[in-house]
């Protein structure tokens, strides 16, 4: 029986623990300041101190994602008997041969390793934070393009429907949309077949309207779009891909759909305002007055403009979207219990806070320090595309 | 502008509509009835026993109906069972049934009867709203005037010392959402095991256990600051930095106008040219702000008074929602929703109203 | 007042003045070595091309450099005081009281949230501690001052319910409201147009003679400076490269720059195909990249290697002059008087067949008036029963000042509106209801538009060879990319840009070079009929004469026919064959060049050609200011539109102006006029311009 760890040597074995975080961190700022100069808007990123501070916050939690296989001390789902809510650096008892003697961030209720938890949430959150993101923004902007840039009608109903999903308080939509019953009336899939229908429409308009000129390239590249995009289609919203490699969990994909729904409104509100305000430029008249078809001139001369602003909000819009994940695992909605995720994870050690606080504020600090790397390399980005 | 107004709240009752039976739909699909049914008769039902309560207890018809029941449109359905008792949705038991009203739905003012807290809907409502309004009274009352001195301060002198510590702050909570505020400020300030708190007590500073209480129940009856301290300041803190990040950048943008410099230029003072010609431009966008964060407000009010334990309108929804209280939670969403539009409303009228080029044009 | 000053001393000296702004990189220096004089009552007129710093000088005056400029060195003395060692309280004290300023943007300098009256009575509670009530019938008697109506109503008015040109005014008001000593002018008028230009700057000459203020006039407009201004300072690359009285450098001109600026400017008697004008070659040098020695070095047709490049060049004084000096080393070797070595003159073209025929062309638009969409629809009339037709080869220039509806024609024309009736025949084809998206290619690449604003002509996200293969690609060019590869940088070489330029994006692009792609895209499907809305007027003078040539050389060459809707007068007459001039949605004049520049005028047209100002000593103006502001097209008067602010308007007989539009009259060679004057007054008509016999 050893002793339980100060906090320094628990700081040194979790720093050790992330070797492998420490390694592709700096191999990537190393690589990334040496040519920074040739990769554009990402290179500026680090000109900007507020910039690299977001950037190196959020890739930490990204290659943590990515190494969470290594960097686990325990079966993030393996109970230890004795180890129920016990303090950071705690040693195991009875460890069995090769285990790690510790339990560095302590235990929680269940006595399960808290540090090994909190690595493998990180995973969680990565996983459907940015995807539901990059889905949202596509409905997002290829719903916003045609209502910006030809308004009427089109633009009237769409933006009553968009402002309705924005009027909806989050928690009650929530509430509705991702519980068991929901399930079983299949409203999730039905949700899914009209959001993930999105991408696959959107990559065949950009590329029909840029390539029609040439058929030949026009039929190879919208060709490929279709297969792949259909294949994938078929699979994650219906769960019928014939080949079984695309799929997702009835769970994952109510709160994805969720996700993603709540979503939508907000890149359509930003992507309407921008077309409205590039659609009097110059070089979309120059591209009306040649001949151009609307899906041209919206994707290829007022969408690639407009890039800015979209990249800043995508970055503020992944942390939103962690939060709403975080907000879902909170009220325990749509995710197991023994799942590691962030948000269900402080939802279990929010009870026993007044007795054992960390088994919530280690998550709870992940959680923050994600959004608020996001939040920053945001900032930084703003920043530095606006000195243009 | 009455015409405009007049839109305004025409568009607004119509998303109301379309809302509430979004809602009204979402709350009666089949699975939740059953769950329903289940919760209210017994739990081992069979399927048929299912469907005949649904159908004695009137939710067999069609969904359209049964919203326009609620609303109070449709007549109120009433049913004659085998030994001629007559049943209805307006008859409360035990009343006579030729003396009960046609309708009664929301616009009779019936909510309906709330199947968790065992009351009527409104009076389950009222009681709730009202705790709520305090919190959000207090949020409000901190949160608002912060918030713009702080995003006044940083915007307007950008890029000093002032501006960088109070931005560093803001976006750090904008990047911690209630839950996790709200369990670090209790780890913090009212754990008897961590933060400040067994530090105080050791030292004799403070007679309890912790400085301040993990619940707020207690601001049911009697709000303290002690015991309202950290619910207000866990809401508050992300509408903090979030309003004064947009008061910050609005400043900041007003400060590089051309009329600043021909203020300047004019030989107006730096703290004139701030109240007079600055503020007033600034404080337009944020104003909007302030108002659009209600549906975020919300949210954290759910969040914290599930946290807090504070059984306000946020918890009554959390438990309405997870215990299927079908009419709770309908009454719920009419309160949220009206909430969110009309401050929608405010926020435009109030907009026009501070920004003279709208107003008069 | 500290200490008395002594009048016959300068206002204003700046010496040896040099402003440096700092970013991240490096230290751009702007000004170097500037130095100028203005005495009491003294109008000095600061000119040169965008990027010269002369705005940077009069932020320098006022001390009002920003976070990132700061003078590296020199003085700039105010009635004897340093400036840059003033402190803000002290500057505080001569900002507004003594010395005042007026901007470019009159809407952006005025506080959109403020009434007028108080942001006019601020000055004098300031810096004098006047009481409100009388700082306010202070406002009232300035407004009445600079001549704005019903003083009262404007001093409870918010900005944004004054016009443009009443805003300039309200902007020069708060300028005078303590009488200052100084006033500095960074181009009033440029946002303006020329009739109501013209009254801002009778304006400001009478103010400055009455109240005795000396002015610092910042233009890149000559004929203005001629026009306000005693003494000239010609800025080139951030350096004063001739300085002196202002007839005698129009007249006698001792810099190379100073004379091709005079070259490339369209002055009355050049013409396109006889006299062209000279364009300065080259471009102006960025900041950090200026050349050793003379800037204008490496664009000077008189630069001599080794001499030129080899030290840093003074001001020198010129022989036989008073106070005007030179930054040349060759003053006294430059023949100055010999005529510009004429590259080429070419053929006038041959004017061909008619393209393109316009018969009664109407646009209506139907506006809601309120802010919020709702109240009453009105109909705007942006077009009129315009009628006439353009032929093969020929440049047809459209005139008009902003809302006369030339925009809204050029929309039409290109097919992005419809017309509401009339018929557009375009090669006998009708084209009038036909959307741009009904159109066929070859009609579509028949038919183009230059625009006007060489930032936005291009899409910034995009190379410029790009843009141009696509345009290829639309038109159906070619069968491979590698023939449409060729063909792009053909078109680049046809409008004479470097072949690596297709690889650029196009904020490696300077202004004129930009316009050069808008053309050489414009021009991809071998257009026949191309609009050219104002290509040059965002353009500095030097590049504006080769982008014209530019676009004269390719119409020579393919025979196309142009459409130059313009506001500026003076490079209309020198290129366009015929003129066309509009005012709020109507024709008020159409014929040859020579027939709508020289009397009978349309009043209209009168008053336009007096307002635009000449950089020229030899004319000599028939001043006519219009009154008032040019009425919205939404609510346009009734009877002839221009009857509001006509001066002729008297002579016709019965009040007809008031109720009736005049009908469109044909005088002798075609000329027609719309108006109801009378023909012996019509031929009572004086030439607004003469010019002085040689």
């Amino acid at each position: 029986m050893e002793d339980a760890l100060s906090w320094g040597s628990i700081l040194v074995r979790i720093a050790a623990q992330l070797l492998p975080v420490w390694v592709a961190l700096i191999a990537t700022f190393a690589l990334s300041m040496t040519f920074k100069r040739r990769l554009g808007l990402y290179g500026r990123i680090f000109d900007s101190p507020v910039g690299m501070t977001g950037f190196a916050l959020v890739m930490f939690w990204v290659f943590t994602a990515i190494f969470a296989d290594i960097i686990i001390t325990h079966d993030p789902l393996g109970q230890f008997s004795g180890m129920k809510n016990i303090l950071p650096g705690a040693p195991l008892k009875d460890a069995a041969e090769g285990a790690y003697p510790y339990y560095l961030l302590g235990g929680d209720h269940l006595a399960r390793d808290v540090f090994s938890r909190m690595v493998m949430g990180a995973r969680d959150v990565l996983k459907i934070a940015p995807a539901a993101t990059v889905v949202a923004f596509m409905v997002g902007v290829t719903l916003g393009l045609p209502a910006g840039y030809l308004g009427g009608k089109l633009d009237t109903s769409i933006s009553f429907l968009s402002n309705l999903v924005l009027a909806f308080p989050v928690i009650l939509l929530f509430y509705l949309l991702v519980t068991p019953e929901i399930r079983v009336t299949g409203i999730p899939t039905v949700l899914a077949a009209i959001l993930f229908i999105f991408p696959v429409v959107f990559l065949t308009i950009l590329l029909n309207s840029r390539f029609f000129t040439s058929p030949a390239k026009r039929n190879l590249y919208v060709g490929i779009v279709l297969v792949i995009g259909l294949w994938a289609y078929s699979g994650l919203a219906f769960n019928a891909d014939p080949l079984g490699v695309w799929s997702m969990d009835p769970n994952m994909l109510n709160v994805f759909v969720s996700v993603v729904f709540v979503n939508s409104p907000g890149v359509f509100r930003i992507v309407r305002g921008m077309v409205m305000d590039i659609k009097t430029r110059d070089y979309v008249a120059a591209g009306q007055t040649r001949g151009e078809g609307p899906w041209y001139i919206m994707l290829w001369e007022i969408l690639p403009n407009a890039r800015g602003p979209l990249i800043v909000d995508f970055c503020l819009r992944i942390g939103y979207t962690t939060i709403l994940l975080g907000t879902l695992g909170f009220f325990g909605l749509g995710v197991t219990p023994e799942s590691p995720d962030w948000g269900s994870t402080i939802n279990y050690g929010r009870r026993l806070l007044a007795i054992a606080p960390h088994p919530a504020v280690v998550p709870a600090f992940a959680l923050m320090s994600l959004v608020l790397g996001l939040n920053l390399l945001a900032d930084g980005l703003r920043e530095e595309s606006m000195k243009d | 502008m009455l015409m405009f107004v007049l839109r305004r709240i025409g568009v607004m009752i119509l998303t109301a509509f379309a809302l509430t039976f979004v809602v009204f739909y979402m709350t009666n699909l089949p699975p939740n009835l059953e769950k329903l049914a289940k919760s209210e008769a017994s739990v081992r039902m069979e399927d048929d026993a299912v469907i005949s309560w649904l159908a004695e207890n009137g939710y067999s018809s069609p969904v359209l109906q049964r919203y326009g029941e609620w609303l109070g449109v449709v007549p109120g359905w009433t049913r004659t069972d085998e030994t001629g008792k007559i049943t209805g949705r307006c008859i409360k038991a035990g009343t006579d049934p030729a003396t009960a009203p046609g309708y009664c739905g929301v616009l009779q003012g019936d909510w309906g009867f709330s199947t968790v807290f065992k009351q009527p809907v409104s009076e389950v409502l009222a009681r709730s709203l009202g705790a709520t309004g305090w919190l959000m009274f207090w949020v409000m009352a901190v949160m608002v005037p912060t918030s713009l001195l702080l995003g006044v301060l940083s915007g307007m002198r950008e890029g000093s010392r002032t501006d960088r510590v109070l931005s560093t702050f803001a976006i750090t909570t904008t990047a911690t959402p209630e839950y996790v505020s709200g369990v670090i400020l209790i780890a913090l300030l009212a754990s008897a095991t961590a933060g400040i708190s067994p530090i105080l007590n050791e030292a004799g500073w403070i007679s309890g256990k912790t400085l301040f209480p993990g619940t707020a129940t207690s601001a049911m009856d009697d709000i303290t600051f002690m015991n309202f301290f950290l619910p207000v300041m866990t809401i508050a803190l992300y509408g903090i930095g979030y309003i004064a990040r947009m008061t910050r950048a609005s400043m900041t943008e007003v400060m590089t106008q051309q009329y600043i410099r021909t203020a300047r230029l004019k030989g107006v003072g730096f703290r004139q040219v701030v109240m007079r010609h600055a503020l007033r431009n600034a404080l337009i966008a944020p104003f909007t702000v302030i108002m659009l964060q209600f549906p975020w407000l919300l949210n954290g009010v759910v969040i914290v008074e599930t946290l807090f334990n504070y059984k306000g309108f946020g918890w009554t929804l959390v438990q309405a929602a997870g215990n299927n209280d079908i009419n709770t939670l309908l009454a719920c969403s009419v309160v949220a929703v009206f909430v969110v539009l009309v401050t929608q409303l405010i926020s435009d009228i109030g907009y026009v109203f501070l920004n003279p080029r709208i107003r008069l044009a | 007042m500290s200490e008395p000053w002594d009048p016959s001393k300068p206002i204003l000296e700046i010496e040896n003045l040099s402003i440096s702004f700092f970013t991240r990189l490096r230290e751009i220096p702007a000004v170097m070595d500037f130095s100028c004089t203005v005495m009491a009552g003294e109008a000095m007129g600061l000119v040169g091309e965008s990027g010269c710093g002369k705005s940077t000088v009069a932020l320098a005056v006022m001390r009002d450099l920003g976070k990132n400029g700061r003078i590296t060195g020199g003085s700039i003395r105010f009635k004897g005081r340093d400036l840059t060692r003033m402190g803000e309280e002290e500057l505080r004290h001569l900002r507004g009281s003594e010395m005042a300023m007026i901007y470019q943007e009159p809407m952006a300098s005025l506080n959109p949230a403020m009434k007028i009256g108080a942001q006019l009575a601020e000055v004098p509670m300031i810096h004098r501690g006047m009481a409100k009530d009388e700082a306010w019938k202070l406002a009232r008697q300035i407004v009445a001052d600079v001549r704005l109506p019903d003083p009262d109503r404007i001093l409870n008015a918010y900005p944004h319910q004054l016009s443009g040109g009443q805003q300039q005014r309200i902007v020069i008001a708060m300028a005078l409201m303590s009488k200052p000593a100084l006033l500095i002018l960074d181009e009033p008028t440029t946002a303006l147009d020329v009739t109501v230009e013209a009254g801002i700057v009778d304006l400001v000459k009478d103010l400055g003679e009455k109240y005795g203020t000396s002015m610092l006039f910042i233009s890149h407009n000559l004929g203005l400076v001629l026009d306000v201004c005693d003494r000239l300072c010609v800025m080139y690359s951030g350096e004063a490269v001739e300085t002196g009285n202002v007839e005698e450098v129009f007249d006698k001109m001792r810099h190379p720059y100073t004379q091709a600026l005079f070259r490339s400017i369209p002055l009355p008697g050049a013409d396109k195909n006889a006299r062209p004008l000279v364009a300065i070659p080259g471009n102006f040098p960025l900041p950090h990249e200026r050349p050793r020695g003379c800037n204008f070095g490496p664009r000077c047709s008189y630069f001599v290697e080794g001499r030129c490049n080899a030290q840093d060049i003074p001001m020198v004084d010129v022989a036989d002059a008073h106070r005007h000096e030179s930054r040349c080393l060759r003053i006294t070797e430059i023949d100055w008087s010999a005529p510009p070595a004429v590259a080429r003159t070419a053929e006038k073209a041959e004017i061909g067949r008619v393209v393109l025929k316009l018969e009664d062309l109407k646009k209506y638009y139907s506006v809601g008036t309120s802010a919020f969409g709702g109240g009453m629809k009105k109909v705007v009339k942006a077009n009129e029963t315009l009628t006439f037709e353009a032929r093969e080869g020929e440049t047809l220039a459209i005139v008009g000042e902003s809302g006369c509806g030339k925009s809204t024609f050029a929309k039409v024309l290109m097919g992005l509106e419809t017309a509401t009736s009339g018929k557009i025949m375009l090669f006998d084809e009708n084209v009038q209801s036909t959307p741009i998206q009904m159109r066929g290619t070859d009609t579509i690449s028949k038919l183009q538009m230059v625009f006007q604003n060489p930032f936005d002509t291009l899409n910034p996200s995009s190379t410029v060879g790009r843009q141009i293969i696509r345009a290829l690609e639309i038109f159906k060019f070619g069968d491979s990319d590698a023939e449409r590869h060729a063909r792009m940088l053909e078109l680049l070489d046809l409008v004479k840009l470097p072949r690596a330029f297709a690889d650029r994006m196009p904020r490696q692009l300077s202004g004129g070079q930009k316009q050069r792609v808008g053309i050489a895209r414009a021009f991809a499907g071998g257009a026949k009929v191309v609009v050219a809305d104002e290509p040059v007027s965002a353009l500095d003078v030097s590049v504006q004469a080769a982008v014209t040539d530019l676009l004269m050389d390719i119409q020579r060459k393919n025979k196309t026919t142009l459409l130059f809707i313009s506001h500026d007068l003076s490079i209309v007459r020198y290129l366009s064959d015929r003129v066309m001039v509009m005012y709020l949605g109507h024709v008020v004049e159409m014929g040859t060049t020579d027939q709508v520049f020289s009397p009978p005028y349309h009043p209209y047209t009168e008053a336009l050609l007096s307002a635009v100002p000449i950089a020229d000593t030899r004319v000599q103006r028939n001043r006519i200011v219009l009154e008032g502001d040019i009425p919205s097209a939404v609510n346009p008067p009734p009877g002839c539109p221009f009857q509001t602010r006509c001066r002729w308007k008297s002579q016709v007989a019965g009040g007809l102006c008031d109720r009736e539009v005049p009908p469109v009259r044909t005088l002798e060679g075609g000329h027609q006029i719309k108006c109801h004057l009378p023909d012996d007054v019509l031929a009572s008509m004086e030439p607004v311009i003469k010019i002085a016999a040689e």
